[in-house]
């Protein structure tokens, strides 16, 4: 009887924290999109009010659409977030292979230099980049984007793939050696679909840096037909007038395309959780 | 065809050595074992004579082809794995064929020797399903499958036994034990378990700290342990050592009797000494003494006796029982 109760108020506890927790994170995205869909007047007059029959306005998405080529930029977004997750998790997972699998002089000391990009951040070198992109013809090219992100991506992602290849057993390796697969088709059909799940969560955390970041595409590549969506929103951001109305639009359609990538990776998660677990 | 030859093999990590030094010839269509306790590196030899680790220095001879340079692949052997390392991403079928596949087989031909192995090994039902829906003995049966399929020249297993319970392991047992008859094919079995090197060798091969302490049949070691490790590694429950002065023997060191080679009475006999344990197995009764004569001492009565703790009784060692060793520790002669 008593077990139950301590079991229940602990459950409790737990699942209020995580609801509180939950609140906290999603309250800025509510009120970006419930904001994002009424009218100027009302924005300022009640902030935190869903929109009513009379606030209704879809004013934001109207001007967001007509005004520059926001379907570009997405595209633009889009490609530059996919194409530099998928060569953060094809170099990434190739550097975390030779890393767990050989033993090589300087492995240990290779694999600390290729984490401490963890540690410092991109940015630092931002001088340098912008000298290096010009002098090779990439500014205002995405392929300047696409190098710069796979390059911020790829520290962690050799961290945390390499510590899960590690748990790959070697017999399975092996194996695979005495059949006669070669090295790179036992990375590619041996090691690669058992650590899916650690694939998949490194994809999330490349992902989101990679979608929201304003300070690459301002510096690299802040033509019309190479803005990213994070860019794009901030020409409604003005030094005096802010249009409120379009800046919510925008990130309200912004969080579309990086929700959809995210609900891919994360069904890629549970499904590689559930087959890891029979062995 | 399927002879192996190994000389003065070396492995070494960095600065520690893990093989001193290896002498062994494997004759076509033996059935080697290597045993000995962990860490002697009985798997890491395992492992040079597959090609999975290079060794540091020495020779490794197939069919008398040097194969040091040579791929695993390419080595005509063939390897079952403790953990089965089964791939799990393929079926039975496709995991007994992938090796031929990989070698470039024709794909009707494939099929035959699948077919016939999975018949071996009563394997047809399961031909269609994943590594993940077999249970243990199921999944190292495939593993022994994905072997046979190969024809390779050497079979090497590497504790293909220590993931299965009791039981099953007996089963399995039998079952390579009947494969190598019906193959004739030259195995190299790992284990530490000595029954099972017993039970399945035609030559047992004992390592100890990277050295080969002893090369023979079963009944070999058994009978004429070439040295105290041997002795004492080999026969189950271990050995009874006894120091030499306690016989008043000015050349033996040690005197070794095994523990079915004592005989036990009530009654007078050459020890007396008080039992501290029994242990009734039904077949076996092992009765653990303590001797004021020669101290601690392990008997193995078979049947039933009714011995229990606290009771004094008086051990004679069996004539012929006995083995004797000198100072370093090798044997001066067995069967006194």
């Amino acid at each position: 009887m008593s077990k139950a109760r301590t079991s229940f108020a602990r459950t409790g506890a737990v699942h209020f924290a995580l609801i509180a927790y939950t609140l906290v994170a999603l309250f800025p995205v509510f009120l970006t999109i419930a904001n994002s869909f009424k009218s100027r007047n009302a924005i300022f007059r009640e902030p935190l009010a869903i929109p009513t029959t009379e606030s209704f306005s879809l004013i934001g998405y109207e001007t967001v659409l007509k005004q520059g080529d926001f379907i570009g930029y997405f595209q633009n977004s889009v490609v530059v977030t996919v194409v530099s997750i998928a060569l953060v998790l094809l170099f990434g997972a190739m550097a975390a292979f030779a890393l767990s699998e050989y033993r090589f002089r300087g492995n240990t000391l290779m694999g600390l230099y290729l984490a401490l990009g963890i540690m410092i951040p991109i940015r630092l070198g931002t001088v340098a980049i912008l000298q290096g992109m010009v002098a090779t013809n990439l500014v205002n090219t995405l392929t300047a984007l696409i190098l710069v992100y796979t390059a911020q991506g790829l520290p962690l992602a050799v961290f945390i793939l390499s510590e899960f290849m590690r748990t790959v057993s070697d017999d399975l390796k092996n194996a695979g050696r005495v059949d006669g697969l070669s090295e790179y088709a036992i990375f590619f059909r041996l090691v690669l679909p058992l650590v899916r799940p650690a694939m998949a969560t490194v994809a999330v955390f490349t992902m989101i840096p990679i979608w929201n970041d304003l300070w690459f595409p301002l510096i690299l590549a802040p033509a019309e037909t190479t803005k990213t969506v994070t860019l794009g929103s901030q020409i409604f951001i003005g030094q005096f007038v802010t249009n409120w109305n379009a800046v919510l639009s925008a990130l309200s359609l912004a969080i579309f395309p990086v929700l959809v990538l995210y609900v891919i990776f994360s069904r890629q998660l549970i499904r590689g959780i559930t087959a890891g677990a029979v062995k | 065809m399927g002879s192996l030859q190994l000389k003065s093999i070396r492995k070494a990590y960095g600065g520690h050595e893990v093989l001193k030094g290896i002498d062994l010839e494997v004759k076509d269509g033996e059935f080697v074992i290597f045993v000995g306790p962990s860490g002697c590196g009985k798997s890491t030899l395992l492992r040079t004579i597959a090609g999975l680790e290079d060794a540091t220095s020495g020779s490794v001879r197939i069919d008398g082809v040097e194969v040091g340079h040579v791929a695993p692949a390419k080595r005509g052997i063939a390897m079952v794995f403790q953990s089965y390392a089964l791939y799990p991403h393929l079926t039975v079928k496709d995991n007994m064929g992938l090796g031929l596949k990989q070698a470039g087989v024709p794909k009707p031909e494939i099929e035959e020797k699948v077919g016939k192995a999975a018949g071996m090994l009563s394997l047809e039902p399961y031909l269609a399903r994943r590594p993940a829906e077999l249970s243990g003995g199921q999944r190292q049966r495939v593993a022994i499958g994905r072997a046979i399929v190969r024809e390779p020249k050497l079979f090497l297993f590497d504790e293909p036994l220590s993931n299965l319970d009791a039981a099953l392991r007996v089963n399995t047992r039998l079952e390579i034990a009947r494969l190598h008859r019906s193959l004739k094919a030259t195995m190299i079995y790992v284990t530490h378990d000595q029954v099972e090197a017993m039970t399945l060798a035609d030559k047992i091969v004992v390592l100890n700290g990277g050295r080969i302490e002893q090369v023979g049949s079963p009944m070999e070691l058994y009978n004429r342990p070439a040295n105290l490790f041997v002795a004492g590694f080999i026969g189950s429950p271990q050995m009874n050592f006894i120091d030499g002065d306690k016989f008043g023997d000015g050349e033996a060191k040690t005197v070794g009797i095994r523990p079915e080679h004592i005989g036990l009475s009530r009654d007078g006999g050459d020890w007396k000494a008080k039992v501290v344990h029994v242990e009734h197995l039904g077949a076996d009764t092992i009765v653990y003494l303590e001797s004021d004569a020669v101290g601690p001492l392990t008997v193995r009565l078979f049947g039933e006796h009714r011995y229990a703790a606290d009771d004094v009784v008086h051990a004679t060692p069996v004539i012929g029982g006995m083995h004797r060793f000198d100072a370093d520790g090798r044997v001066i002669d067995s069967g006194q």
